[in-house]
């Protein structure tokens, strides 16, 4: 009797095994990288619940989710209340106990939207400690989170931010960006991405006689002027861009209208992309780009920024120039220098996010404060990574005086470059389609500029992908 | 009270059995069959994620497995199957060669133990892993090109994911020496499992090797080579990883290296269970016709053909 008593308990207690085993690994999944286990979020959840009166309390946890890096070192550059980083750098420890746990996922492939969708998905029934509380959004996708109905970010002033007085200094297309459909402001971002030209100063030497960025300047300041140069670079052997993709946002970020109308279920390709294939056809055939480079984000285009590669120019915005080029760069220090690019242009920017149902809004409007309205913090943001900040007092200071000179940039101050671009942009108009639309349309165009496929192939594919990644897409009209 | 006892000793162990299996079946129940239920259910609705709005799900009917017949799915059903061809005729064709030499008792080869290792080691990476080594190894700055243009070889880089040729030969290179070894070590057993005595009696009637591996090894290990072919090609119809991390999940030039499941993965980037689930349900009708066609193999009850030919003989002799 007892051997069989001892069986059936073994069984069960094996089957309940099994059983808890599968289950703790599938919650465990859904706050992703989280650190602590499910036993500790019940823990804390049980907590929470017995202390109802105590709402007012921060939580232990600050989850920021983030597509890289970057967020993290500035955050951890301007806000003072962070005493230590973790080595590997998922966990920061706050003077008050509190813990920032960095949850960083790839932006390429929609890794990081699908992990931070998720998250937001299950943000009501998650416990405190596994909420999301600060995240970063790209202007790509940003509209995604700022929409009004689906409310996944809170508006700035319940975190008892005044866009109004707090951000005043702030350029105002950054926050036209960060407003949902009724002009409430959701989100704050502490860079403006104004365009500029990169080039390298050995081949400006070598083919045009000067690197002086104004003289340079010229022969990049429209299309044709740049064509020119770019046949006399070829002549000496070089190429202007190292692929086609690098001249896609000066076309892309100038559309005239948005991708796909609010409400609508039509992909409207603009002129300007158009454009953008046929001009990029031209000059890849002409030879002005590097036929080994395919598209951006990969390690052709990253080698193609090596002192041994033969590209000249690259088209970026302040963050391109101190997230990309430096870390690529082998060769000495000083060696780049900014000019005006042929068309002005806006690319990208990362804007800040307070999760709705976040735990933590105080020490959220703290960072986000320190981060996107905070003069000084702003200031120093610009000096030690050369960033183009979201304070039009700063950036005026910045284009006057030299002390925000580059040694990256051999002592150049890219500043008024950066802020002549700034003013002529118009911003693109925005939809929650856009880094579907810009991604998948460089790719299918891709294979056109390489020669495999003909033109009406490359709609085609455009027009079956689009519609994979949108299933609600039914028409795409081509202008 | 002693009828009682007498009656209790009766016990039924059989029970304990499926006591013992209970933990499988819950497990499969819930993590297997549901979900299993649940897909077939979700094909016939509308059901995908905008935004992160969710949409639906509404029921639709049929209208997934209809516009999946519409979309390029054919197309890239026979992608994948370029794709399995490529790898598995040359994975088939060494596996043999390598099996019959390492069974062969007059070869003697060295080492075998050492071979059947290295040859089974490839399988061992994890296909991402390969697939992401492959990528860089084949770059257009990628070593093998340069060590073709230092070798003189040839003049320029190659521009291996340019061409459908090239990724597709790279994808079923991979393939192939992912999955010869396996191969090579099953078909190994099968002809290990072969009587010596019939090796020995062909010898004597004076076989040379070619015949005897004609004549006496293939056919004789005709149920395991059926065998290895379906499970290679229900494996095939789900090739994804290596294919996908090659191309970025694009199946780039012109999806032509885009598998069935990488067009599955597809829909699942805006959730789209519907139309998903719809293409699940395609892929299990083919998987399941490929598993009854293997379990009436080796089920076989005349797997050497003797007892078909007996018939044969009797009815010829009326």
């Amino acid at each position: 009797m007892k051997k069989k008593l001892l069986s059936v308990v073994l069984a069960s207690a094996m089957l309940t095994g099994t059983l808890a085993g599968c289950g703790s690994g599938a919650s465990g999944t859904a706050p992703a990288d989280n650190g602590g286990s499910a036993d500790a979020g019940t823990e804390a959840a049980a907590g929470d619940a017995a202390s109802d009166d105590a709402q007012t309390e921060e939580g232990k946890v600050i989850n920021i989710y983030s597509f890289n890096d970057e967020l993290r070192t500035r955050i951890t550059a301007v806000y003072p209340a962070i005493e230590n980083t973790s080595d590997d750098g998922t966990v920061s420890t706050l003077n008050d106990g509190t813990e920032i746990h960095w949850i960083i996922n790839p932006n390429q492939d929609g890794v990081y939207q699908d992990k931070l969708d998720e998250a937001l998905m299950n943000q009501a029934g998650a416990a405190a400690d596994d909420k999301v509380d600060l995240f970063a959004a790209e202007i790509d996708y940003i509209v995604k989170y700022t929409d009004a109905d689906v409310d996944a970010a809170m508006p700035l002033s319940d975190l008892g931010i005044n866009p109004d007085t707090d951000l005043a200094d702030q350029f105002a297309f950054t926050k036209t960006v960060a407003s949902d459909q009724n002009g409430v402001q959701r989100a704050s971002t502490w860079q403006a991405c104004p365009g500029v030209l990169v080039y390298r100063r050995d081949i400006a030497k070598e083919v045009f006689g000067t690197d002086d960025p104004i003289e340079i300047g010229k022969k990049t300041q429209d299309w044709d002027s740049m064509k020119a140069a770019a046949e006399e670079l070829k002549a000496n052997g070089y190429y202007a861009f190292s692929c086609y993709a690098d001249t896609f946002r000066t076309y892309g970020n100038n559309i005239a209208s948005p991708w796909v109308e609010s409400g609508s279920t039509t992909i409207k390709v603009d002129q300007k992309i158009i454009d953008w294939v046929n001009d990029s056809k031209e000059w890849m055939d002409a030879g002005y780009f590097d036929p080994t480079v395919k598209g951006q984000w990969n390690a052709e285009w990253f080698t193609a920024m090596s002192s041994s590669a033969k590209v000249f120019a690259y088209l970026f915005p302040a963050w391109g120039i101190d997230t990309q080029m430096v870390p690529n760069w082998d060769g000495e220090e000083g060696s780049w220098a900014v000019t005006n690019a042929p068309l002005s242009y806006n690319w990208g920017g990362t804007y800040l996010l307070a999760a709705t149902g976040t735990d933590n809004p105080g020490h959220v409007k703290d960072i986000i404060m320190a981060l996107t309205g905070d003069k000084e913090n702003l200031t120093r943001v610009a000096k030690e990574y050369t960033e183009f900040t979201n304070a039009q007092s700063v950036m005026q200071d910045a284009a006057a005086g030299d002390e925000f000179a580059s040694a990256f940039l051999g002592g150049q101050n890219p500043y008024s470059y950066f802020a002549d671009s700034l003013e002529s942009i118009k911003m693109a108009p925005l939809s929650s389609y856009d880094q579907g639309c810009v991604e998948l349309i460089q790719n299918a165009f891709g294979d056109y500029l390489q020669g495999q496929i003909d033109y009406d192939t490359a709609k085609t594919n455009f027009e079956t992908a689009i519609k994979e990644r949108y299933p609600e897409i039914t028409e795409i009209q081509w202008p | 009270m002693l009828f009682v006892q007498k009656k209790r000793k009766l016990v039924n162990y059989a029970k304990w059995g499926y006591i013992f299996i209970l933990p499988f079946f819950a497990c499969f129940f819930i993590f297997s069959f549901i979900p299993l239920v649940d897909t077939i259910r979700y094909s016939f609705y509308e059901y995908f994620r905008s935004g992160i709005k969710e949409i639906g799900p509404n029921f639709i009917g049929l209208k997934n497995y209809a516009s999946l017949m519409q979309s390029d799915m054919l197309k890239y059903a026979g992608n994948t199957l370029i794709l399995w061809l490529i790898g598995f005729i040359p994975q088939i064709a060494i596996a043999l060669l390598l099996a019959s030499w390492f069974v062969d008792v007059r070869m003697k080869i060295r080492c075998q133990q050492f071979f059947k290792v290295v040859i089974y080691l490839p399988n061992l990476i994890m296909a991402s892993a390969f697939a992401m080594l492959f990528f860089t190894l084949f770059s257009t700055k990628g070593p093998v090109n340069s060590i073709l243009m230092s070798l003189g070889i040839i003049g320029e880089a190659i521009d291996f994911m340019r061409t459908a040729l090239g990724v597709r030969s790279l994808i079923g290179i991979m393939n192939f020496l992912m999955w010869f070894g396996n191969t090579t070590i099953m078909l190994m057993a099968a002809i290990m499992g072969i009587s010596p005595d019939i090796f020995e009696a062909s010898e004597i009637d004076g076989c040379n090797s070619v015949q005897r591996f004609f004549r006496i090894t293939l056919p004789l290990i005709r149920p395991i080579l059926a065998y290895t072919l379906i499970t290679s090609i229900i494996g095939g119809l789900q090739m994804f990883d290596v294919p996908q991390i090659l191309t970025n999940g694009q199946g780039n030039p012109d999806r032509t290296s885009m598998t069935l499941i990488m067009f599955l993965n597809s829909h699942l980037r805006s959730k789209n269970y519907g139309m998903a689930g719809a293409l699940s349900v395609y892929l299990f009708i083919v998987s399941g016709i490929l598993c009854f066609i293997v379990y009436r193999i080796t089920n076989d009850d005349d797997p050497d053909g003797s007892k078909a030919a007996a018939r044969k003989n009797k009815r010829g002799r009326r």
